[in-house]
C-alpha cells in the first residue's frame, strides 16, 4: 500500500466516480466534435470558429477541459501508485509532473476557450 | 496458505491472458492521450486563431509526421473510447464472468483494431 494522501477525494470511491462521470463527459464531448467534423467535409474556419463561439459550446468544452484534469489526474496518480512503490519520493515527483502538466492544460484551454 | 509458495510475477515471461491484455492497452492509451492533449489544444488554438492559422493546420496536416502523429492520437482515443464502454458496462454487472470477460475483451480488440484502421484511412 502507497499513500493515499495525494488521491483526489482521499477516498478510493470518490475517484471512482469522478473517473466515470469524467468519462462520460469525455465520451459524449468526443463523439460530438466526431460527428460535427464527419458531417462538414470541407469545414470552413467560419463554421468552426462559429461553432466554438457560441455559449453552449463554452461551457460543454469547459466540461470536457476539467474533465480531462480530473480523469488524467485519477488515471496517472493510480499508475503512479502501482509502479512507483519503491520510492515516495520519486512518486510525489512523477505526480508533481503530472499536476504541472494538467494545470498547464487548464490554464491553457481557458485561454484558447476565452479568446474565441 | 503457504507464504513461500513460489511466485512469478516477472511480466515478460507471464502469458497474459486477454482481458489483461486489452486492459494493459487501455491503460497504455489513457498514458499516452496525457501528452496528447497538449498536441490537440495546440491545433485547437492555431485553427480557432485566425483564418491563416486555420489555413495552416490544414496544410501541416499534409505532412506525413502531422498525419503520424495524428493518427496515433486518434487511435489511442479510439481504443482508450472503446475499452472505457467495456469498463462501464463491466460496472453495471455486464461481462463480468470468466467466458464473458474474454468475449468482451475479444470485441474490445477487433473493435480497436477496426478504429485505428479506420482512422488511418480517414487520415490519409
Amino acid at each position: 500500500m502507497v499513500n493515499s494522501v495525494t488521491n483526489l477525494g482521499r477516498s478510493g470511491l470518490y475517484d471512482w466516480v469522478v473517473q466515470r462521470l469524467s468519462a462520460v463527459i469525455l465520451a459524449i464531448y468526443t463523439l460530438f466534435l466526431f460527428g460535427f467534423v464527419v458531417a462538414s467535409p470541407e469545414l470552413t474556419f467560419a463554421e468552426w470558429h462559429g461553432l466554438f463561439s457560441q455559449v453552449w459550446m463554452k461551457v460543454f468544452s469547459l466540461a470536457a477541459l476539467i474533465s480531462i484534469c480530473a480523469h488524467a489526474w485519477v488515471g496517472l496518480w493510480t499508475i503512479s501508485t502501482d509502479y512507483i512503490t519503491g520510492s515516495t519520493a520519486l512518486r510525489f515527483l512523477f505526480q508533481l509532473v503530472t499536476a504541472s502538466f494538467l494545470f498547464s492544460y487548464l490554464v491553457w484551454g481557458i485561454d484558447i476557450l476565452w479568446s474565441v | 496458505m503457504n507464504s513461500n509458495r513460489p511466485k512469478n510475477l516477472d511480466l515478460t515471461t507471464i502469458q497474459l491472458p486477454l482481458p489483461a491484455k486489452a486492459s494493459i492497452l487501455h491503460r497504455i492509451s489513457g498514458f499516452a492521450l496525457f501528452f496528447a492533449v497538449a498536441f490537440m489544444l495546440y491545433a485547437l488554438q492555431a485553427s480557432l486563431e485566425s483564418e491563416q492559422a486555420f489555413g495552416g493546420i490544414q496544410e501541416l496536416m499534409d505532412h506525413w509526421l502531422a498525419k503520424l502523429i495524428t493518427w496515433g492520437i486518434l487511435s489511442a482515443l479510439g481504443y482508450h473510447l472503446i475499452a472505457g464502454v467495456k469498463h462501464l458496462l463491466m460496472d453495471m454487472g455486464i461481462g463480468e464472468t470468466k467466458e464473458s470477460g474474454r468475449v468482451g475483451a475479444m470485441i474490445t480488440l477487433i473493435a480497436g483494431f477496426v478504429v485505428i484502421a479506420l482512422a488511418g484511412v480517414w487520415v490519409w
